[in-house]
């Protein structure tokens, strides 16, 4: 679906992207991970016609700067920070919708689904929008629609554990149609998402490798987790989580969305010496249903 | 097409919203507001009354100010935009670069020129109800010249936004265009070149490059029919022109400039990095 053949971008002397070759096909779900400056955005930018590169970028064998409209329209694009945009959020979504040629009822729809409620928004302009009801705006934009390549940058850094799993539901929605290239700093925020990571250091691929496809996307494990002791810190940790303690603050349950278990035992970690016993069960079945 | 004024639409709701239009709007709303309270309507100078003196004096104030708030308010926000990611985000959207170019270019001259031409029709209404007579003629001729002022300030604002990769830069390159244009002004640098014994035809090539010049000439000329103010370089429009021709040309010409320097910008946009 998409072909990176030699690209190489250049910023006056400083060469970004070093001859890129990737192939990404239908049924990929890549995170492209590699610190600051390792040319992630660049790539991505490339991909969607808006930097001028050296070599070939092709979606279905289209070039995205000259057939932009046709490439676009199959494209879903979550950037890691939300534009200013000062229209309102009704506006914006029908400004999306009516470049897409979409549906403005299925974005609200996605949006309605992930938390937000856009009727209740629709005068209030994007900007003045918290983060993480700017971030799920974008995502109903992006997954509202017929997109078959989904381009995201850290796109659910802001959501909350119930939107998270939400998100990862409507991934798995479109895991076996759409190619997916999820963008990060951090592996581990996106390990559990993906089946295959590419990482990039300074303008090349260091590594292309398949990971285990075992999580699915929209599964969802029960938790309860015993400490020796109750703890202040770890209450307010967890309840971020949306976990419930008991009276005297010792057992704490909830449910972890599957993609999520990483990140989640990431935060357990931190608490450590406090742990008393872990119990992660399948909470849900995988929803094989489309949106 | 439905693009395009999808997104000048688009960039119309942006604007209104932003806090330079109403800076703007409260410019050009106050400045008309301040000529009242000064009772200019009410006065007569060199035998110009009611609304012709207001609208001569407003389009005088026009002349300065209109072309720096023009070209500021575009560079600033324009190019201010790319920097906040906003072009990264709405260019991933499907949308042709000329509509988007184009469109925007359409959105923002509504906008700059709606307060403007508001304020002349707020002039209007009030000295219909103050009983007033209304110089319909001069009227009319003003707002196309204060369009095609606004039209082409924005083509320029446009062409710098493109060629300058960040605000800061944009911003100064404006500063820098509109201070070049009004220093050759008949009334500051030309008319110093002039006294310097400048060949008259070079004075007046000048003359009608400049568009803020070329504005200001014509403004002149429908009070001053002769020209008589501006000497002896008054021959050689009339006899080049006429006065006809040259009213004309000064709302061609503006127009013309603009979109060169709008085109040459979407040129250059379209070969280039957009965000």
């Amino acid at each position: 679906m998409i072909q990176f053949e030699k690209v190489r971008k250049r910023f006056r002397r400083h060469l970004v992207l070093k001859s890129v070759d990737l192939t990404v096909d239908r049924g990929h779900r890549l995170a492209l991970v590699g610190s600051n400056g390792a040319g992630k955005t660049t790539l991505i930018r490339c991909l969607l016609g808006e930097y001028i590169c050296e070599g070939r970028v092709t979606v279905d064998g289209m070039d995205p700067r000259r057939h932009r409209r046709e490439v676009l329209s199959k494209v879903g694009f979550v950037p890691q920070l939300p534009p200013p945009l000062r229209m309102p959020v009704r506006q914006l979504v029908h400004f999306a919708a009516s470049l897409c040629g979409a549906d403005p009822e299925r974005m609200n729809h996605v949006a309605d689904r992930l938390g937000l409620d856009v009727k209740h928004f629709r005068k209030q302009p994007f900007v003045k929008l918290s983060g993480g009801q700017k971030q799920k705006l974008l995502i109903a934009i992006a997954l509202g629609r017929d997109s078959e390549l989904l381009v995201m940058d850290e796109p659910a850094a802001n959501l909350d554990p119930e939107a998270r799993h939400i998100f990862f539901k409507l991934l798995a929605e479109k895991k076996d149609t759409s190619a997916m290239i999820i963008s990060s700093h951090r592996l581990d925020e996106v390990a559990s998402l993906v089946n295959r990571v590419v990482e990039m250091d300074q303008g090349e691929i260091v590594l292309d490798d398949r990971v285990a496809d075992l999580v699915e996307l929209s599964s969802r494990l029960r938790c309860r987790v015993a400490l020796i002791r109750p703890e202040e810190a770890f209450a307010k940790a967890i309840s971020e989580w949306g976990f419930e303690g008991s009276d005297d603050g010792r057992v704490w349950e909830g449910l972890v969305a599957g993609p999520d278990r990483l990140r989640f035992l990431g935060v357990l970690s931190r608490y450590a010496a406090l742990l008393g016993s872990i119990a992660m069960d399948e909470a849900e079945a995988p929803v094989t249903g489309h949106a | 097409m439905k693009h395009l004024w999808l997104n000048a639409y688009a960039d119309i709701i942006e604007s209104l919203r932003a806090r330079w239009f109403m800076v703007y709007t409260m410019v050009f709303g106050g400045l008309v507001v301040v000529l009242f309270v000064f009772g200019l309507a009410e006065s007569r100078i060199m035998g110009f009354t009611g609304l012709t003196r207001l609208l001569l004096t407003y389009i005088q104030l026009s002349m300065a100010i209109l072309p720096i708030f023009v070209l500021i308010t575009t560079v600033r926000s324009v190019a201010g935009d790319r920097e906040a990611g906003v072009f990264e985000y709405l260019l991933s959207l499907p949308i042709t670069l000329s509509a988007w170019y184009w469109g925007k270019m359409i959105g923002r001259f509504l906008i700059v020129f709606l307060p403007v031409f508001l304020a002349m029709v707020g002039a209007v209404i009030w000295g219909v109800i103050k009983g007033v007579e209304v110089p319909w003629p001069l009227l009319v001729y003003y707002t196309l010249l204060l369009m095609v002022l606004a039209w082409c300030f924005l083509g320029i604002g446009m062409l710098i936004s493109t060629v300058a990769r960040s605000s800061d830069v944009a911003q100064g390159a404006a500063f820098v265009v509109w201070l070049t244009l009004l220093l050759f002004l008949d009334l500051i640098l030309l008319g110093v070149m002039i006294q310097e014994q400048l060949p008259a035809e070079t004075a007046v090539a000048i003359a009608l490059a400049n568009p803020m010049q070329v504005f200001r000439t014509a403004s002149m000329m429908l009070f001053d029919p002769q020209l008589v103010v501006l000497g002896p370089s008054a021959y050689v429009i009339l006899d080049n022109f006429g006065r006809v021709g040259y009213m004309v040309y000064a709302i061609v010409y503006p127009v013309v400039v603009g979109t060169l320097c709008a085109a040459a910008g979407y040129h250059m946009f379209k070969r280039s990095d957009l965000p």
